[in-house]
């Protein structure tokens, strides 16, 4: 057994929590996060059935606003967020010039002048730097907020009705509250910021709020929702959570070798909008032809592939595990990988490279789970 | 389930305990509990010929792979079938029902006692 301990030097305003809930902790983009609190796999299925309490306050969120708010965002990201309404959301990808993967990010209208950007913990430096220069010939001002933005998740089927008789929870219309739809509210005396977003393919709430205040919600969540079996959930469960609902993880789906078409998301490109956007020439030129593309795959017995094995039609490499696990849910293994585009059509039999054991595999559409209706 | 003050360890997270010629092996709790949920274990077959610090297994949870390192040289006499066919007693009793391979050896290289290896993860 070899084990990489942490090395971190940032810490969550809920670390004191977590540490008292006997938390094991891993190191995320530089922040000591919880992995666990318990059991991951009890974690997992607790937001499939339930509810699970996820603390993300290392993301990313800076605010753009000022009269050209719009047009500025409309050429620094990918998608076109003028068109999107004050309380919707959108998820967005930032390109380099090549159309290379930036980052993905969930946008808000939180105004008309007013744009919330949700970034990755590893990625919050690089798209505040790119969104303060790319907005700079726009009439806005970028400002990152991520050191006084706390952020709690609430996913699961029961997270609306925890969430409704949390006492202190201010907040006008969040019953009725739409998928990618966001409002404003308070938690006591303070300023609360409601989303229905997540990344664990199930109903959720994502929470903004100040630093000061996230104890205090976090344990009037955790004391309303105890009764309807909700628990805390680390970032192990998170992962296998986002996996089973086919969402790319920055580093392992996308990054800045890959294009956007090849994760499967050309759809959040729009190329239809008027005017340049960092990344247009390159993604409308499009990757070469040969460019892997991913796919998913799914196996039987319960040795997962990893990310980083090979994937093999016969005995040629044709791809490469991004990510993967044994499926909590659906109880084999499952994975995402870049494959050759030969390979990636739905049917095709290949195997991974398992530690040096061929392990058969076959391409299915992801997601690998979704949620009934 | 023995006392853990009388197991013997590696730097490698593993448990030892040792009755006259046969150790028995599994992973500490420390080991356990930074892999999460065990849900596949491999093991060696009873009869085969182990080398001290090979290779030899693997302990796979939901978010990682752990590999089972021979603590001794030797030949494997038994490996727990219980814990193939339910890797989760790995985390639920790591140092009883989660044993993972017994080995006949000659001779036993040196291993840490149980304060060692308190002091080693620092708890």
């Amino acid at each position: 057994m070899t084990h990489q301990l942490p090395t971190t030097d940032r810490l969550s305003p809920l670390n004191d929590i977590h540490v008292a809930a006997g938390a094991s902790f891993t190191d995320f983009a530089g922040w000591q996060m919880p992995v666990r609190y318990d059991s991951d796999l009890v974690e997992h299925h607790a937001v499939r059935t339930a509810a699970g309490l996820f603390d993300l306050s290392h993301m990313g969120e800076i605010l753009v606003l000022g009269p050209e708010a719009s047009d500025a965002l409309d050429y620094a990201l990918a998608g076109k967020l003028s068109a999107i309404a004050v309380g919707q959301a959108k998820y967005s990808l930032m390109l380099d010039r090549d159309g290379g993967i930036v980052d993905d990010l969930v946008v808000y209208r939180t105004g008309e002048d007013r744009y919330l950007v949700v970034a990755n913990a590893s990625n919050r430096e690089v798209v505040a730097a790119e969104l303060l220069n790319r907005c700079s010939p726009f009439d806005c001002a970028v400002e990152d907020e991520s050191d006084n933005i706390a952020l709690i998740a609430v996913q699961g089927p029961r997270a609306l009705e925890i969430l409704l008789e949390v006492p202190g929870i201010g907040v006008p219309g969040l019953a009725e509250l739409k998928y990618y739809r966001a409002i404003a509210g308070e938690f006591g005396e303070h300023a609360l910021f409601v989303a229905r977003t997540g990344y664990t393919g199930e109903n959720g709430y994502e929470l903004y709020l100040s630093p000061e205040v996230a104890p205090a919600l976090w344990d009037a969540i955790m004391e309303t929702g105890a009764g309807s079996g909700l628990v805390p959930a680390g970032l192990a469960s998170r992962d296998t959570l986002r996996l089973e609902a086919g969402m790319p993880l920055y580093g392992h789906e996308l990054g800045l070798d890959t294009q956007p078409a090849q994760a499967g998301l050309g759809r959040v490109v729009a190329l239809g909008k008027e005017g340049d956007f960092v990344g247009r020439a390159a993604v409308e030129a499009g990757a070469p032809a040969d460019a892997r593309v991913l796919v998913g795959l799914q196996m039987s017995g319960r040795r997962a592939g990893r990310a980083g094995y090979a994937v093999l039609s016969g005995d040629a490499t044709v791809g490469e595990i991004t990510s993967g696990a044994l499926s909590p849910t659906l109880g084999y293994p499952i994975a995402m990988a870049y494959v050759d585009p030969a390979a990636s059509v739905t049917g095709t039999e290949l195997t991974v490279d398992v530690r040096g054991t061929a392990i058969p595999a076959s391409v299915v559409p992801l997601p690998f789970y979704s949620r009934e209706a | 389930m023995p006392d853990r003050k009388d197991l013997q360890y590696t730097a490698e997270h593993e448990w030892v305990l040792v009755e006259d010629d046969v150790a028995t092996v599994g992973i500490t709790a420390y080991a356990a509990d930074k892999l999460g949920d065990v849900v596949f274990v491999d093991l060696p077959e009873a009869g085969s010929d182990i080398a001290s610090g090979s290779v030899v297994g693997e302990i796979e949870s939901t978010k990682s792979v752990g590999e089972l390192f021979a603590p001794v040289d030797g030949t494997v006499t038994e490996s727990n079938q219980a814990v193939v066919d339910a890797p989760e007693l790995v985390n639920s009793d790591p140092f009883g029902e989660g044993w993972l391979i017994r080995v006949r050896f000659e001779a036993l290289p040196e291993l840490m006692s149980f304060d060692e290896y308190t002091a080693l993860v620092g708890e």
